[in-house]
């Protein structure tokens, strides 16, 4: 790891200065993404500041929803008792994700900003348009089984790896941001951007600012479900992973919610499906229509193509399993 | 406010080029004279004392320790190289493996993960912490009698783990705990041993 200058901060103001002050500074939350891009030589930040003291830790219920800060872990998000009780996706997509020490560590803020497990990006020797502007993208035309089927560019063709904000994703959430500027309120949606022609810039947040919190709105969904597909059992990357929230009254869909990880540079949203759901009836050939129109548009490399027909059948499934389920 | 001492910033400033000289004869030195490169490891050491080293606290199994280390240092690499605590392993280096776990606030984290320099105050605690006295820990006990291990190498950080693994009274069932420990990898596959250790002192009532 390259020696690196190190400073704690302690107000969210003195934060975003450093930053500003310091263009090749990094924050560091949990450490469990940074820390591994720094051995690698991935990421050699001149100056680390540490904002794990701001008083961002708390979860707190308020009126039209749940506000989490930034630093609070994601077994501490996973654990608490209203995420349990309301927002049970979200404590599920949390749990499928890492390991138990990864989650006690990493932060909710650090998981939505980590960075592509994209493994031409981890090896400095590869070319890889996202660590090193303009030197191509090693995983075109070389292994790209884990690899984006939406989403993607000439220039990078990475999958976000998290697993939370799938579920963010799937339940509005508002990712809060402060920095010179001032407080913004972005959609997660729109916080991560797609590729184009500078996939260098995972994300709209601008250079100076952090994440303070995000915001999941209240819901009525009754119903929901987070399958992940993975390699092994446990502890492995999102090979295409589901999160499905749905109001269902009576054997009728009112109102759903779809996501999809493991398939675009951000958690992708699956609008038509949403739509083909909405006002029907469930049955199995409606979770198979809403499978098909999932993947209707994807598009695949040499050794990612079996991530259409996987995806089909893993959002149909997880519709599936979110009407048996008890929440 | 940025809490980084200031008197070393602006020390740091003022000899910044002479420590940029000093770094690269030292390299330069290094690169060019076999004789030295026998010497790797106090080389090491030498140069690496070139750099801004940060004052910290750390409280680990109950003893405070007061060191001054560069700000990259993994607590991992700090238990190892230079408090001499090398019942933590290293693994992997990347997160992967689980063979560095030790608690921080009486929570299981990967130290290889974890830069020392972070941790100032933080309540530590490793496999050397374990045991009261000559008195092994109830996991402790459980592996030896369930044979939890073969080659030992991922069994410090497998009995840290599954230490907290028995404290959380909503892990019961075998595939409950077989999630829990899937952050400890085994190469010589000891895990039904492990799991049998574990279910074990649960049946005993957990430990403390
Ligand atoms: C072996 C392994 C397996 C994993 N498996 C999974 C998995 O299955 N699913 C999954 O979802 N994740 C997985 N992860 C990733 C893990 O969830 C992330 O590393 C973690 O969430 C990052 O959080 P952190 O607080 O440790 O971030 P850090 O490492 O501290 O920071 C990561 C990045 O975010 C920035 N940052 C942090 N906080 C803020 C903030 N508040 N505002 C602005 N920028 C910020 C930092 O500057 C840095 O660039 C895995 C990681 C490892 C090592
Ligand atoms: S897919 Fe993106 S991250 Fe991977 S090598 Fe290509 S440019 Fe780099
Ligand atoms: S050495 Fe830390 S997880 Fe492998
Ligand atoms: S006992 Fe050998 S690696 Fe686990």
């Amino acid at each position: 790891m390259i020696a690196f200058d190190y400073s704690s901060v302690n107000s969210i103001s003195a934060a975003w200065e450093a930053k500003l002050k310091f263009p090749n500074a990094e924050f560091i939350a949990g450490g469990t993404n940074l820390v591994d891009l720094m051995k690698k030589g991935v990421t050699s930040p001149g100056k680390v500041i540490d904002i794990s003291h701001l008083p961002l830790k708390s979860i707190t219920e308020e009126k039209n929803g749940l506000r989490i800060g930034a630093l609070a872990t994601n077994a501490d998000v996973a654990e608490h008792p209203t995420v349990r009780t309301k927002f049970p996706l979200l404590r599920m997509a949390i749990l499928a994700g890492a390991s138990v020490q990864l989650r006690n560590m990493a932060t909710v803020g650090g998981n939505i900003m980590q960075r592509t497990r994209c493994p031409y990006f981890y090896d400095t020797a590869m070319p890889c348009n996202k660590r090193n502007p303009g030197s191509g993208c090693g995983a075109i035309d070389g292994y790209n089984r884990m690899h984006a089927v939406f989403g993607f560019s000439d220039s990078c063709i990475a999958v976000h790896p998290s697993d939370m904000c799938v579920a963010l994703a799937a339940l509005d959430t508002i990712v809060n941001t402060e920095g010179k500027k001032g407080k913004r309120q972005i959609l997660i949606t729109q916080f991560h951007r797609l590729p184009e022609k500078n996939p260098e810039k995972d994300t709209v947040l601008l250079a100076d600012e952090l994440i303070a919190s995000v915001f999941i709105p209240e819901n009525k969904f009754n119903k929901s479900y987070y399958l992940k597909i993975r390699d092994r059992q446990s502890f492995a990357f999102a090979l295409v992973s589901v999160a499905v929230a749905l109001h269902v009254e009576q054997g009728v869909i009112t109102d759903s919610r779809l996501a999809m990880g493991g398939v675009a540079p951000k958690p992708w949203r699956l609008y038509t499906s949403e739509k083909l759901l909405n006002g029907k009836k469930i049955t199995p050939e409606l979770f198979r229509e809403a499978g098909e129109e999932a993947m209707r548009d994807a598009s695949a490399f040499k050794h990612n193509a079996f991530k259409i027909p996987l995806g089909k059948k893993a959002v149909t499934e997880a519709l599936k399993r979110a009407v048996e389920s008890s929440f | 406010m940025i809490m980084s001492n200031a008197a070393s910033s602006s020390k740091q400033k003022h000899t910044g080029r002479r420590l940029f000289i000093k770094k690269a004869v030292a390299l330069t030195a290094l690169s060019a004279s076999p004789p030295l490169l026998i010497k790797a490891g106090e080389q090491d050491e030498f140069i690496s004392s070139f750099f801004e080293k940060k004052d910290v606290n750390l409280n680990i199994n109950g003893k405070t320790y007061s060191l001054s280390i560069e700000p990259r240092t993994t607590l991992l690499d700090l238990l190892r190289e230079q408090l001499g605590l090398t019942g933590t392993k290293k693994g992997c280096d990347h997160g992967q493996c689980g063979c560095c776990t030790v608690h921080i606030e009486g929570k299981p984290v990967y130290s290889c993960l974890v830069l020392a320099v972070m941790q100032e105050g933080k309540k530590i605690t490793t496999i050397e912490g374990l045991a009261q006295n000559e008195n092994l820990h109830p996991v402790q006990k459980a592996f030896l009698k369930h044979d939890g291990f073969q080659c030992g190498f991922c069994t410090p950080g497998q009995i840290m783990n599954a230490v907290a693994c028995v404290k959380n009274e909503e892990i019961s069932t075998y595939d409950q705990i077989k999630e829990f420990m899937s952050g400890n990898l085994c190469r010589c596959g000891a895990y039904p041993n492990i799991i049998d250790a574990i279910m074990d002192v649960k049946k005993q009532g957990g430990a403390l």
